[in-house]
């Protein structure tokens, strides 16, 4: 088994740490982990990428455009942009919450609809799964842990090969003490999301 | 979250972590830096627990007083380690060729952090190179667990032979991520004693000349360790044989099945005969590096030399590209050569238009006031904007376009000087508190000395931000139980003499215009201190006064000047009205001071 993972954001989404999440609970499993990130710029509002990779001979940091097994999509612009990353067969989970770039908050360019961007992305691949994963954080409780939502997404998606359990454990070693909880509550709605989702389809 | 020092078992670390704990497991007993990414990591970290092992740590100026800072701590015996990114190395260069000669004894290890495909940096130079310049010896790690493996073993090789070693990593072994096993911490000798020794430590001529045949023989000396070094290894075995190293070998190991792989760990000198027992009976050789041929133009020597007629592919048969960082990708274009993993077709690119996300000022930099004032003030007058490495280089974009030149620390205060004397334009260089330190002095110094016409902005905003908010003279220190008072940029300024000197604050966009304007009317050398700490800093130090901004629509006449002259992350435009969004503002009232028409209020 070899497993990639392809995360795409904005500085600021919590990309790192998911990335950090699943590494860990990668390595729990006992795989061999390769990962990369950008650094840097992402704190001035860049767009963030992180690879994720574990499994059997896994050694490369670095993933071809095509070979994720999974995309996740942070932020609307940001999935479409990095599409190449997938192939037919790759699960593309696409957060519906835009952060806007500052040209656009400028109102110097313009954001494109949601609805255009989800068209364009069903348009080549039948994998798509979209979730308003900010707006189900700030039901769980704060906006910033959409992350965790992402994850518990992913925890429930079809093939996903890392447990439910090992995940959980893997986010409350990775956040801060006092916001475990929170992680938890928003981590369990990203699962019951996802997993309605595949129950309906 | 991973624990560097921890006592045992394994963590999921960056590669940087990986190296600081490294330097722990050798210990390490002193360490310098002037941060640079994509090395910066590594300073952070020993900034908060160098002192806990026993390790002594500085932010030097720049990378040329941290080199030397280094080499006398190795030649006092202690175990130093001294790093930066990759252009860094060019400002050490100097002690570096020189130290060369003389030598150390406690190991001495820089690493350069070199970035191909230039993700934070202003080139892609391959820095193995220096290590045939210096005549020193170079290792390479792949990953993250070898990073830290390979610092010990790189001590052992600098004490070995007395030189210094050329630790050498790249963007995708600092900034990659796997498993790393703890191993045991050694005790960090801070201190030693300098013995002295004319002949090795001075170099004037008649001394160079014997040190440099010296380092020769040294250089024999490291050949056949680097021969015996288990950091060159044959792995696997077939007809068709790749020599790779750094972060190229993943991709080979990866990507090319049922090659045999000569993986060099310790690239200078290299293991000639291991290359050629390597090549002698293969069928092909391929080899496999990022950037330089550097290791290929030495096989074909090899080759060339002992009589061996295999073929050699790489960047010379025009199979693989000197440009940009190889990734699995890259070996797909050895299809013809050898057996390559192919993968899915990528889906193609949505058919829709997707507006750019290029990094931008923070909402609230100041930098933003100062850029704003400068071109208010400028006008129509035919200036060239000098600028410089830092956060504000974000400047060259649009609506500020305030960077027509820029070349490396400190640079764009040197070119002002060139410009003011060989054309008839106004050069306007600007300069970061952390730049002007690095090498932001003598070009002063030379701009006064020379009687040029320039005007030098020093963008004062406190830290040495764009690499992590690092600290800097004009901040002082206050870690690892060292604390020192802030140097006074003005105070330093004021000693050169300039012809003009006011410091501003870049919130109040109209007195910074005004000050700019003074500057600009003068006969000489003018500088201008634009003073304000940066917010994001301020924020990680949790000192930022929360404040917001608020526009009064009924007093608003849709001019958009706040949007063209600041243009805030923080102001946004619906429609044709401009609002400000809560979430990202930091109430700095850059704004207030544009507005014509009064229409923006900070409110609490
Ligand atoms: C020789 C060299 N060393 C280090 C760097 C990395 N570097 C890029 S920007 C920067 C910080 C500059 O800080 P400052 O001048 O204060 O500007 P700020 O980012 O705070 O605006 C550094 C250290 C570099 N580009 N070149
Ligand atoms: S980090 Fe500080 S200096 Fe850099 S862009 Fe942001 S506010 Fe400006």
């Amino acid at each position: 088994m070899k497993y990639s993972i392809q995360i795409v954001g904005v500085g600021g989404q919590g990309v790192l740490l998911a990335s950090m999440v699943l590494g860990t609970a990668a390595m729990e499993a006992g795989h061999r982990v390769a990962m990369s990130e950008v650094h840097g710029m992402a704190q001035r509002g860049g767009t963030v990428l992180c690879t994720l990779r574990f499994g059997d001979g896994v050694h490369s940091p670095l993933e071809a455009a095509g070979g994720a097994d999974l995309l996740m999509g942070f932020e609307p612009v940001e999935t479409c942009r990095n599409l190449n990353l997938a192939n037919k067969d790759t699960k593309v989970l696409m957060n519906l919450d835009p952060v806007y770039p500052s040209m656009v908050a400028a109102g110097f360019e313009e954001y494109p609809k949601i609805d255009d961007l989800v068209k364009a992305v069903s348009d080549v691949t039948d994998n798509l799964v979209t979730i308003d994963a900010t707006s189900i954080a700030i039901e769980a409780g704060k906006a910033v842990t959409a992350n965790a939502v992402m994850i518990g997404a992913v925890a429930a998606a079809e093939g996903f090969p890392l447990g439910k359990d090992l995940l959980k454990d893997a986010l409350v070693a990775n956040v801060p003490k006092k916001f475990v909880d929170l992680n938890l509550k928003a981590f369990e709605m990203g699962y019951e999301y996802m997993s309605s989702k595949r129950k309906r389809a | 979250m991973a624990d560097i020092l921890s006592k045992g078992g394994r963590d999921l670390l960056l590669g940087n972590e990986a190296i600081t704990r490294g330097l722990m497991e050798a210990g390490v007993g002193f360490a310098s830096t002037y941060p640079g990414t994509p090395s910066s990591e590594v300073g952070n970290l020993l900034e908060k627990m160098a002192d806990k092992v026993g390790m002594y740590f500085e932010f030097s100026t720049n990378e040329k007083v941290a080199f030397e800072a280094a080499a006398a701590a190795a030649a006092s015996g202690v175990r130093s380690f001294v790093f930066m990114k990759h252009v860094g190395v060019n400002v050490a260069a100097d002690p570096l060729m020189t130290l060369a000669y003389s030598g150390v004894r406690g190991g001495l290890l820089l690493m350069s952090a070199d970035d191909p495909s230039c993700h934070s940096s202003q080139n892609e130079q391959d820095n193995r190179i220096y290590s045939k310049l210096a005549l020193i010896p170079m290792v390479e790690p792949s990953t993250p667990a070898e990073a830290k493996d390979m610092v010990p073993a790189a001590y052992d090789i600098s004490e070995e032979l007395g030189m210094p070693v050329l630790y050498r990593t790249t963007t995708r072994v600092n900034h990659a991520r796997g498993i790393v096993e703890y191993g045991p911490m050694a005790e960090a000798k801070a201190k030693g004693r300098f013995e002295k020794d004319v002949q090795r430590f001075v170099n004037v001529p008649a001394f160079a000349k014997r040190n440099r045949v010296r380092l020769l023989e040294l250089n024999a000396k490291a050949m056949a360790m680097s021969e015996k070094s288990p950091l060159n290894r044959v792995e696997g075995e077939g007809p068709v044989g790749v020599i790779t190293s750094g972060a190229a070998y993943n991709y080979v190991k990866e990507g090319l099945p049922g090659v045999s792989i000569l993986k060099l760990g310790f690239t200078n000198p290299l293991p000639e005969k291991k290359i050629a027992d390597f090549i002698a009976g293969k069928e092909k050789i391929i080899v496999a590096e990022e950037l330089e041929p550097f290791l290929e133009d030495q096989v074909l020597r090899i080759c060339a030399q002992k009589g061996l007629s295999v073929p050699v592919y790489g960047k010379r048969s025009g199979h693989l590209p000197m440009e940009w960082e190889y990734s699995p990708e890259t070996m797909r274009r050895l299809s013809g050569l050898v057996d390559v993993e192919k993968g899915p077709e990528p889906l193609p690119l949505p058919d829709v238009e997707l507006p750019g996300r290029p990094p931008t000022l923070c909402a609230g930099c100041p930098h933003r006031g100062i850029y704003a004032a400068t071109k208010k003030a400028v006008g129509k007058r035919d200036v060239v904007y000098c600028s410089d490495i830092g956060c504000y280089t974000l400047g060259v974009q649009p609506p500020f376009g305030t960077a027509d030149f820029i070349v490396c620390m400190g640079g764009g205060a040197g070119a002002a000087g060139g410009f003011s004397k060989a054309t008839d334009q106004m050069p306007i260089a600007f300069i970061g508190d952390s730049t002007f330190f690095h090498a932001g002095l003598p070009p002063l110094v030379s701009a006064k000395f020379n009687n040029h016409k320039l005007t030098m902005v020093i963008l004062d905003n406190r830290a040495t931000a764009m690499t992590g908010h690092q600290p800097n003279p004009g901040t002082g220190r206050d870690f690892g139980g060292i604390s020192t008072e802030p140097l006074d940029i003005e105070a330093i300024v004021r000693s050169v003499g300039v012809d003009f000197l006011e410091v501003v604050d870049p919130y109040d966009v109209k007195a910074s215009a005004a000050a700019m304007e003074r500057a600009l009317a003068t006969d000489g050398v003018s500088v201008v201190i634009s003073k304000r700490a940066c917010p994001l800093e301020l924020r990680k130090r949790k000192a930022l006064e929360p404040r917001l901004c608020e526009v009064d629509q009924d007093a608003c006449i849709r001019c958009h000047i706040c949007l063209r002259t600041i243009a805030c992350p923080a102001l946004q435009k619906k429609g044709d009205d401009v609002s400000v969004d809560e979430l990202q503002c930091i109430g700095c009232g850059m704004c207030v001071s544009v507005c014509p028409k009064g229409a923006i209020k900070v409110v609490k």
